[in-house]
């Protein structure tokens, strides 16, 4: 089951409902601003503390990244287990600053989206900037609603982390507020 | 004396832990139901109504609210006249919450603090039971996510701070944690006793039914004027700003040493997962 994007909650919220395939381009990343609600539809990696070690690991090792990062949105997050016959348990955003100290090394490398929850650091929101990347918030504590924007899910890496592994998902019309823009400006 | 089977705790345990993890409260319902109608931002209606189609969506499809089905805290009050007999109750209650984290396919989130190394069944919950009069027994248990729990805190005032310190610790702590804790918020205050005291009130205030005041005429007016300047902060629903930043303000308290004023603020996000039942 998809997940109907809400258009209006008054008569006054006349905001334009916005539309995104992934992966973003330079120009759809450059022309968003802080405050917008986007829906979007394409892969997405999760990863969240535990896989941001590791990665950074690999990064000082030399070694090639699990996921290819300059295609590659990350969400932090961990989800619930499937029950048997679902795609995907809950899987709502986790806190976005927990991955502040490990993310710069991440950009550096070509990430260009993130989404979690909550505000970044000042050396993450310059750092998006410097990379004309983005950040966008997830809506927290609605896992329920994100599970039914996942159209396919499968293990990438870390699989013995559980909750915490690195997992490729096919997103639809998944709603998130852009938080830090390619500009360096936030909502928060 | 009342004799109570303490496979009994463990059913009643696991029951709670599944109903709580997938099912949204009245009164949680009501309120952001309430907060929904008051809020003037786009964003902030639009969170409220998507927290609302989550809650539907989660009791239909028991599918859990929140992916971080939490820690489990469990409150047992036994009347002394109550004799407990089966298995050790330490040994029930964590039996229950295992059996609900399993069969309920809810994320196991307990780990040790250093290694890292998950416990696999969110094992062990953290009990505390405590010995009231008669020989009635009382059940309480709250799933808390920790995006919340991190954005706590525990300060010792100088009894000189008096209230304005205590309002303004209350403030910036909203303030600091931002749309981390997932508002709009239900705040639990423990005010008085020790550092520990203080914390263990703030937590056990979420328990109070939402729209209830203290009976305390001066902590009622003390909860009314935090609501109000919490929301005054305009963190606004998940930090995007707006009106609605708290749902509801707890606070307890307990006499204190006269060289201190400990004070605790719990935040809870607004997926609040708490239950009390009679056994």
């Amino acid at each position: 089951m998809n997940y109907n994007p809400i258009k209006e909650t008054k008569q006054d919220d006349k905001e334009e409902v916005i539309r995104l395939n992934l992966p973003l381009t330079d120009r759809q990343r450059s022309s968003l601003q802080a405050g917008q609600m986007v829906y979007l539809t394409g892969t997405l990696y999760t990863a969240r503390d535990q896989a941001h070690l590791r990665m950074l690991q690999e990064i000082r090792e030399g070694k090639e990244l699990p996921i290819p990062l300059s295609e590659a949105g990350i969400y932090y997050c961990g989800p619930t287990p499937a029950r048997p016959g679902n795609l995907v348990g809950s899987i709502g955003p986790t806190t976005s600053s927990r991955m502040d100290k490990m993310t710069v090394p991440l950009l550096e490398k070509g990430l260009k989206l993130m989404i979690g929850k909550g505000k970044r650091s000042p050396e993450v929101v310059k750092a998006i900037a410097e990379q004309k990347a983005l950040y966008l918030s997830a809506i927290g504590g609605a896992g329920a609603l994100y599970a039914g924007c996942i159209t396919a899910m499968e293990p990438v890496a870390y699989e013995d982390l559980m909750a915490e592994a690195v997992y490729r998902i096919e997103v639809k019309d998944f709603p998130a507020v852009v938080s830090v823009d390619s500009s360096g400006n936030t909502i928060f | 004396m009342r004799i109570i089977n303490t496979d009994l705790i463990r059913g009643k345990v696991k029951e709670l832990c599944l109903e709580l993890a997938y099912k949204m409260s009245d009164d949680l319902k009501a309120s952001l139901e309430r907060g929904r109608s008051q809020e003037c931002t786009y964003l902030g209606r639009q969170v409220l109504a998507m927290l609302l189609e989550n809650g539907e969506r989660a009791e239909e499809q028991q599918i859990p609210l929140c992916q971080d089905t939490g820690m489990v805290f469990v409150y047992l009050e036994l009347g002394q006249d109550v004799h407990l007999e089966g298995p050790f109750v330490g040994d029930a209650v964590n039996q229950g919450v295992r059996e609900a984290y399993e069969e309920g396919y809810l994320r196991k989130s307990m780990v040790d603090p250093i290694t890292r190394a998950n416990t696999k069944d969110n094992t062990p919950a953290q009990i505390q039971i405590e010995m009231v009069p008669g020989d009635g027994a009382r059940l309480s248990v709250l799933l808390k996510g920790f995006g919340s729990e991190n954005m706590g805190r525990v300060r010792m005032l100088t009894p000189s701070a008096g209230v304005e310190g205590i309002v303004d610790f209350v403030l910036d702590t909203v303030r600091e944690a931002g749309g981390n804790p997932c508002p709009p918020l239900v705040v639990g205050i423990g005010i008085g006793g020790s550092m520990d005291k203080s914390a263990a009130m703030a937590k056990k205030a979420l328990f109070r039914p939402l729209g209830e005041r203290s009976p305390d005429p001066f902590l009622k007016e003390l909860e009314n004027r935090l609501l109000r300047e919490i929301n005054e902060t305009h963190v606004g629903p998940m930090g995007f700003g707006g009106e609605i930043t708290g749902l509801e303000v707890f606070i307890e308290k307990f006499p204190t040493h006269l060289a201190g004023l400990p004070v605790a603020v719990n935040l809870n996000c607004h997926s609040l997962r708490r239950k009390t039942i009679e056994l």
